[in-house]
């Protein structure tokens, strides 16, 4: 199985680096898988989409499409592929620490 | 899948989109979105009926095809029927919206924002004597089809 390590910690990860159980995430791993991602600093408006998706994600087993990302996290789909370049919702689920999104939109 | 080849990725789509059917036009918009999604360009052409899609006077009133779609699984004269088409249309949009899937405007405004180009074809702007008034502000260009294909460099074309 894949792991990640992260400040002496072993996280499992699937295949492609998404966590497996987001009881293992916290800010160190957004911090450490962000920069994997090339993105170098998390700013505020990167924790505002990464929040939503965890919320969304509590509440519906799955992360949200990139349409209600758009409309409900206070983010806009412009800034989001700004903040998340080349494909904002799964590096920002994978960031988020939930599983891969699956849907089309 | 056994297949051991490992294929380039893709890293541009540019996607034609010919005909003005709902049926006809959501395909090409939900691959351009996804292709923008998984990170690649995207670049769209709409051709003929295909303009109906980013026509400010027609894009939200598209319909669906009763008649001539072996698609729909019913006699031509039942897809004849009046209201026929209505009843299929607002169906179809239902279920549209039931997957997260925009109505086309709000459609192509997300595309657009996420950096999708959108071009209109000159022939048949020409031909149906539209002008760039007409359009959505979200065309970036009415081109050529040289122009489609300069704008298409490195891309994979997908007619739809």
């Amino acid at each position: 199985m894949a792991t990640l390590e992260v400040n002496g910690k072993s996280i499992p990860v699937d295949g492609e680096g998404y966590l497996l159980s987001l009881s293992d995430w916290d800010e160190k791993v957004a911090k450490f898988i962000a920069k994997n991602e090339g993105i170098d600093e998390l700013t505020d408006r990167h924790w505002a989409v990464i929040k939503f998706m965890q919320k969304v994600f509590k509440e519906k087993g799955s992360g949200p499409s990139i349409r209600r990302l758009g409309k409900e996290s206070g983010v806009p789909i412009k800034e989001l592929y700004k903040l998340f370049p080349k494909g904002p919702a799964k590096k920002a689920a994978k960031i988020a620490g939930i599983k891969k999104p699956v849907g089309c939109i | 899948m056994t297949e051991k080849v490992k294929y380039e990725p893709i890293k541009k789509v540019s996607i034609v989109i010919s005909r003005g059917s709902l049926d006809g036009v959501y395909p090409g918009l939900i691959m351009a979105n996804g292709a923008l999604m998984e990170g690649m360009d995207a670049t769209l052409f709409f051709t003929f009926f295909g303009l109906d899609a980013i026509r400010k006077k027609t894009m939200n009133s598209l319909k669906v095809a009763t008649v001539g779609n072996p698609g729909m699984h019913i006699p031509t004269w039942v897809g004849a029927v009046p209201g026929m088409s209505a009843f299929a249309t607002s169906k179809m949009k239902q279920e549209i919206e039931k997957l997260d899937i925009p109505p086309v405007g709000e459609f192509l405004e997300m595309i657009h924002d996420a950096g999708g180009e959108m071009l209109a074809c000159k022939a048949t702007v020409e031909m149906f004597h539209l002008k760039r008034e007409d359009f959505c502000s979200q065309v970036d260009a009415i081109v050529s089809v040289g122009q489609m294909y300069e704008a298409s460099a490195g891309a994979q074309i997908i007619f739809t």
